[in-house]
């Protein structure tokens, strides 16, 4: 009996809601289950034994037991806590964005171990890396694989002509490039460069740590955060809340007060 | 919110939509909802009626204090009015409820913000949706020399506190945030590692 009840999976807190008087609604993703929404009772009071275990972006194991709506957390054990994501500013709105990018991307109770170690590899990566826009693109490139939505690179998605080096035309809406030829009857594409291509394309076939040695510059950085951030909300037919977000910590833009406040 | 539609068969229209009401508020469900309901149903009159008037009065009657951003019933609420209360410090909630339990301490004299929210990047919610400015224009007399963050100890409040500290820090104004350690009566065993980092580095010595 009381092996049918519970069960014991690894999570990662990608959100949570307030739910009744001290307790909250957390969203999971875990790797057998996919997403998954539980209950976590009495973890808003001070001495509850469980809010440690379902604060964002924490990585811990946790023992669930089957519930007549909502499964209930019933014990956990902390695996990572990802300190630097709570404590700096710029690497907390990177994750923000990430677990936002999962939960949106994600249905309940479909299970895709790839994503979950993506998320759990990127999260890691996160407290430490110098370069935190490599890591975004690397996730968002490597999302899409898990996702089903890899983007084809190789050949145009209309004519299926092998690309050449020249300058092409991303579509969201294909899921891939299309040729200079064939470009000027999509609508909705964006102009994409010969390096940018190159990059996605090393970023679908290697692991991090060979991807994580390339270097890329301002203007390229940009250009592939525009092409893969176009795709993924053309993809979720909404835009991603938090982005606006990190483009204001990345602005620097953050420690000016609100343009209303000068004296 | 949905509607609910369950009830009117069984029961009189007015006791319906009292029911109805009761159900869109939080935390209760539809049998507290009933047992409310058919008790306000064979309660005295001037309770039922002195509940209303509660009701209506407390969106009437309220709004916000303009300077600290409390929920009021003047143009200041009784804090910003109270010349007992030190105006040099400035302590940041994240909801006017979270005062509550402050003053209960009777440990902090000094003079409130609140924010009404965190930033909440996943739901769209950045500084702009929130008090900052508000606070920024008070911070700007010179009078304040200390900014207590009290926001809470999750990733939401970490992350305003972060945010706001950068932003008062070219102020020249001292910005404290709430200590992070054990709570009364806790169990070391239970406490989880972020708690416990927190309650190591920010030890005190016994004197």
């Amino acid at each position: 009996m009381s092996a049918q009840r519970t069960y014991r999976t690894e999570a990662i807190v990608l959100r949570r809601t307030e739910f009744g008087e001290a307790d909250r609604i957390v969203t999971f993703y875990t790797p057998g289950h996919g997403k998954l929404r539980a209950l976590a009772k009495g973890v808003r009071r001070p001495k509850s034994k469980l809010s440690g275990y379902v604060e964002l972006f924490t990585h811990s194991s946790l023992l669930m037991a089957h519930g007549r709506n909502l499964d209930v957390v019933t014990q956990g054990e902390v695996l990572h806590t990802f300190l630097p994501l709570k404590s700096d500013l710029h690497r907390s709105g990177c994750a923000f964005y990430v677990v936002e990018l999962v939960s949106r991307s994600t249905v309940e109770h479909m299970e895709n171990h790839p994503l979950f170690d993506l998320l759990l590899m990127t999260l890691d990566h996160l407290c430490h890396t110098e370069d935190t826009e490599l890591l975004l693109r690397y996730f968002e490139v490597n999302l899409l694989q898990c996702l089903g939505y890899r983007p084809n690179l190789y050949r145009c998605i209309n004519c299926n002509i092998l690309l050449q080096p020249t300058a092409h035309s991303f579509s969201p809406s294909g899921g891939g490039i299309l040729c200079p030829a064939c470009a000027g009857a999509e609508p909705l594409v964006r102009p994409i460069s010969v390096d940018a291509i190159k990059v996605l394309r090393l970023f679908q076939g290697a692991d991090y740590a060979t991807a994580s040695k390339v270097r890329i510059r301002r203007p390229l950085t940009s250009e592939l955060e525009q092409v893969l951030r176009g795709y993924i909300e053309h993809l979720l037919e909404r835009r991603i809340q938090s982005a606006a977000w990190l483009d204001r910590l990345k602005q620097g833009t953050e420690a000016r007060p609100p343009a209303a406040a000068e004296p | 919110m949905k509607k609910r539609n369950n009830n009117p068969i069984f029961t009189a229209e007015p006791v319906a939509r009292l029911i109805e009401a009761f159900q869109e508020l939080p935390g209760i469900g539809p049998k507290v909802a009933q047992r409310l309901a058919y008790y306000l149903l064979q309660a005295d009159r001037e309770q039922a009626v002195g509940l209303a008037e509660a009701i209506t009065t407390l969106k009437e009657k309220t709004s916000l204090c303009s300077v600290c951003m409390n929920i009021s019933d003047s143009e200041t609420c009784h804090v910003c009015r109270n010349p007992q209360r030190d105006p040099t410090q400035i302590c940041v909630v994240e909801k006017p409820m979270d005062i509550l339990p402050l003053e209960r301490t009777r440990a902090y004299t000094g003079l409130y913000h609140v924010l009404h929210g965190t930033i909440a990047p996943t739901e769209g919610i950045g500084p702009d949706q929130l008090k900052v400015k508000e606070l920024f224009s008070r911070l700007q007399n010179g009078l304040v020399k200390e900014v207590v963050l009290a926001t809470n100890p999750n990733v939401e409040g970490e992350a305003t506190a972060m945010y706001l500290q950068r932003l008062i820090r070219p102020l020249d104004i001292r910005v404290t945030r709430l200590a992070r350690g054990l709570p009364f009566g806790a169990d070391l065993e239970y406490t989880d590692e972020v708690t416990l980092t927190g309650a190591i580095e920010h030890r005190e010595e016994l004197a």
